[in-house]
């Protein structure tokens, strides 16, 4: 496929996207939101990386390859974190997954 | 099982039915066919090779969040000396270079010799302010008695030994993020040269490509250290 | 008869025509080549060094279990001998073997390529595995290591008075040449093979190397993270691992084997490719269900990743984890199995030749069954409390790595040596050491099944009287197996140079690589080859015409 050439516009777009979303996160850190705090803070995350992942990174552009390499990366990551903490979050005397302890 | 033809030079196995002037570009290296199969491979190279460094940084991920689930209210105080600012103003600089770094590849397809030197440059320039509040941040740290090891004084916590435990997760993501940051200036210094010469333009900026990924990488993983570093214990901020 | 790439020329003036090893002479166009045929055999001179090092080790580790007293070394020596000889074949041997040697060989030829996607990388690969291995000689050199192969914390981080961090240097170095290997084989499978090879047309052994390096390039960075952890644990005392802090040495387990459990899958995936294309070949038929045998090679790439605390189940996770890693560790042996079993289904009513690569393939089918049988033994958590850290742990994995892999490795040597050098080798010393490593290899572990169930611990010097017998006979079968593994190091360089010339398929295989000289050009194809059929396409006729002249390998 031929390489696509974005705007000079969409970029800076993107970039004040990310700039907003990173005062939004560290507003919404000063209030105390309890276990929401953590999800939000990592939703907020997860869109500024896709938004650096698909534009800066040309990943909305790419071969389907590529797609599936990004894709498996964290996928993967996720993988060895949550099997992990299947570990983690059983430990103690109780069969059943535990949270926090 | 394979029948041969006389010319090879008509379709590509994984490009059905494009078929190529032979123009030997002088960037086209011998074992590919031609420039978008070197690019597409170039570019899918480099992503591979990104994955592998999402596994590097994830193993430090994933002993952060074992370590914060088991030992989360130390971890919030620790995090609490942090500076935020500090933290805010070098991810707004980061998210900058990444423009920046984008830009100069866009200068490329556009044939804008001048342009990549100059955004490789902003680019490089932002690197270093990066990096000269991360020394500075260092520097606290170290005057503040809160580098692990001997010298670690955890008066100041509740429990200080899982204080050090933030602490060394913190010098270790952190500090692996700055090494890759100081090669990534690295690399970017070095193709200020071609740039400059006019190697890269439109039909080929392969390099440029493959260290904007890698810099947009590095861009990512401070997206996550950023929020989960120092803003762990912000709603309760008394430092 | 199909046209073939050469010319039917008499063997003798096959070899003097230009090829890859006689394009360009002298030690510079070997150390800076981009070839990845010659990049294939600096591979190959330097794993069989690593493996020399490491049977050596071995050797001395039976030599000291011959007695029950401890007589031969000390405790601490003992406990380096065995460390040294897990680095070293595990690192520098098993991993790389098959494929920076057969894969960096064949992978460009069978896909019908010129070359791999960045032959430089190549070449770096190799450079990086030979700064590794430097640095690990030199930790050797200077009295090795003596936490198990395993570097379990805190032993290694905080007690251990060995070189640790410069071998571990060493490891994360060698780490790198894995990575890379990995990620050319990924690109050039995907992008560079040639006009009408479609997924499904691919051998076997390609789709293996393509499951091998999706491990490779997922897991070994964690090993990578996990090492620059203790190193700076050791150094710098940044210590997540130190239980003084509340730190879990299960966390580093954790890390350490998310790594080396898909590892054992870097070891034998490629060997399954290369059974794969030996059974077809000598067998003279179609993989049986080669599709099925293609998924299944990436579904142990994949579940091969969500097993890894079968090897924690006693050292303090939880029961809830180990209950699930033990569930998830019986899925993996489902595609395990099915390759066996369609290998198995290949060989029935084929036309069966027992060449030297065939005899090490049949080899490989009982004994890789028997270790991954026994895997399954393991996996379940009730059995494994008692059998961990016993021999029988150790007999499993020598049955797996190599009955299984090396088996391998030497069958895939021996099939395709005619390809790599020209040449052919003896007939009936190779068959005859085939013969010495299958029963030396099965006198060397199966007395350790016996032992390991009896309740001999591993990693132990000294042991008591009763199973001394076993012991006697295990070290007896390393003697033989270490004769059965010199030879053919003997012989294949003997033929290097006073080998017959061997013609272009010796075997009358059927394959992209069959099709080009042996041995190939730099350039590996004269034309591009353009494909129309499947693999192992295998006709009576058609076996028949490519069986060029009565010149067998004997």
């Amino acid at each position: 496929m031929a390489e696509h050439v974005s705007s000079t516009k969409s970029y800076i777009m993107v970039f004040l996207a990310l700039a907003v979303l990173t005062v939004v996160t560290w507003a919404v850190a000063l209030v105390d939101l309890g276990w929401a705090n953590d999800i939000v803070a990592m939703a907020i995350a997860v869109t500024k990386a896709l938004l650096v992942i698909l534009f800066f990174m040309h990943v909305r552009y790419s071969t389907r390859a590529t797609v599936l390499t990004a894709i498996s990366g964290f996928f993967w990551l996720a993988i060895m974190i949550f099997l992990t903490m299947n570990d983690y979050w059983t430990r103690g005397s109780s069969l059943l997954p535990v949270l926090g302890k | 099982m394979a029948s041969l033809t006389a010319d090879s030079h008509g379709a590509h196995g994984a490009h059905a039915g494009v078929v190529h002037a032979h123009e030997h570009h002088p960037a086209l290296q011998h074992q590919f066919d031609d420039m978008e199969q070197q690019r597409e491979s170039s570019t899918l190279g480099m992503w591979v090779f990104l994955v592998t460094e999402v596994m590097f940084f994830g193993g430090l991920f994933l002993a952060y969040v074992v370590y914060r689930t088991s030992f989360h209210d130390a971890f919030v105080q620790a995090s609490n000396h942090l500076d935020p600012l500090l933290g805010f103003i070098n991810t707004l600089v980061l998210i900058g270079s990444s423009l920046t770094m984008a830009l100069a590849i866009w200068a490329a397809q556009v044939n804008k010799r001048k342009l990549i030197v100059w955004m490789l440059i902003a680019t490089i320039v932002l690197g270093a302010v990066f990096l000269g509040i991360k020394a500075v941040e260092y520097t606290d740290k170290f005057t503040h008695h809160l580098v692990p090891g001997a010298n670690f004084d955890g008066s100041d916590f509740t429990e200080p030994r899982h204080a050090e435990i933030f602490f060394s997760l913190y010098f270790i993501m952190t500090g692996l993020h700055a090494f890759h940051m100081v090669i990534g200036i690295g690399l970017l210094a070095y193709l200020t040269i071609p740039s400059w010469k006019g190697r890269y333009d439109a039909t080929y900026h392969t390099p440029l490509e493959c260290t904007g990924l890698y810099w947009h990488f590095v861009d990512l993983v401070w997206i996550f250290l950023f929020p989960l570093l120092y803003l762990l214990g912000a709603h309760l901020q008394h430092h | 008869m199909d046209a073939t790439v050469s010319p039917t020329v008499h063997p003798e003036a096959a070899v003097a025509r230009p090829n890859y090893l006689n394009a360009e002479y002298g030690l510079k166009s070997w150390l800076l080549t981009r070839d990845h045929k010659r990049i294939a055999i600096l591979y190959l001179i330097s794993v069989t060094v690593f493996f020399a090092l490491g049977a050596l080790f071995a050797l001395l580790v039976r030599l000291e279990l011959l007695t029950p007293q401890g007589d031969m070394v000390q405790p601490d020596t003992y406990n380096r001998l065995f460390t040294m000889h897990g680095i070293i074949m595990v690192f520098f041997f098993l991993i790389p073997a098959i494929p920076a040697v057969l894969g960096n060989f064949l992978v460009p030829i069978m896909i019908g390529a010129k070359d791999l996607a960045f032959p430089k990388i190549n070449l770096a690969s190799w450079y990086i595995y030979t700064l590794g291995g430097i640095f690990t000689l030199w930790a050797i050199v200077n009295g090795g290591v003596d936490t198990g192969w395993t570097f379990y914390t805190p032993f290694s981080t905080n007690y251990s008075n060995t070189h640790v961090v410069m071998t571990a240097v060493g490891v994360f170095i060698n780490g790198f040449s894995s990575i890379f290997t990995g990620l050319n084989f990924i690109v050039t499978i995907h992008r560079m093979r040639a006009p009408g090879m479609t997924w499904f047309r691919l051998p076997l052994f390609i789709w293996s190397h393509y499951a091998t390096s999706l491990v490779m390039v997922l897991g070994t960075p964690v090993i990578a993270i996990t090492i620059l952890l203790v190193a700076a644990e050791r150094l710098l005392h940044l210590g997540i691992f130190d239980p003084r802090l509340g730190g879990d040495p299960v966390l580093f387990q954790h890390l350490f084997w998310f790594y080396s459990h898909p590892a054992v899958y870097i070891m034998i995936l490629p060997a399954m490719g290369v059974q794969s294309e030996l059974v077809a070949a000598f067998a003279r038929k179609r993989i049986f269900g080669y599709r099925i045998v293609a998924f299944a090679s990436i579904a142990i790439a994949v579940l091969g990743f969500l097993v890894w605390g079968h090897h924690m189940f006693v050292t303090g996770q939880s029961i809830y984890a180990a209950t699930v890693f033990s569930v998830l560790s019986m899925l993996v042996a489902i595609p395990s199995a099915v390759k066996v079993f369609n290998l198995t289904a290949t060989l029935y009513e084929g036309s069966i030749s027992w060449d030297t690569p065939m005899l090490y393939a049949l080899g490989f089918i009982g004994l890789f069954t028997i270790g991954g049988l026994t895997g399954t033994m393991i996996a379940t958590l009730g059995i494994d409390i008692h059998l961990h850290d016993t021999y029988f742990i150790v007999a499993h994995f020598h049955y797996v790595m190599v009955g299984g892999t090396i088996m391998a490795y030497l069958g895939g040597l021996h099939y395709w040596w005619p390809k790599i050098s020209g040449r052919l080798y003896p007939g009936f010393l190779s068959r005859l050491s085939a013969l010495l490593v299958f029963v030396g290899f099965n006198l060397t572990f199966f007395p350790q099944f016996i032992l390991g169930y009896l309740g001999m611990p591993r990693r132990y010097w000294s042991y008591p009287e009763e199973f001394q017998v076993f012991n006697v006979l295990s070290t007896a079968g390393a003697t033989v197996l270490g004769v059965g593994y010199i030879l053919p190091l003997c012989y294949f360089t003997w033929s290097m140079r006073y080998g017959k010339k061997s013609v272009d398929n010796p075997w009358g295989a059927i394959g992209l690589e069959w099709d080009t000289p042996s041995p190939p050009p730099t350039e590996n194809f004269y034309t591009i080859p353009v494909v129309t059929r499947g693999p192992y396409d295998y006709s009576p006729e058609e076996v028949h015409a490519r069986r060029t002249e009565e010149v067998r390998v004997g």
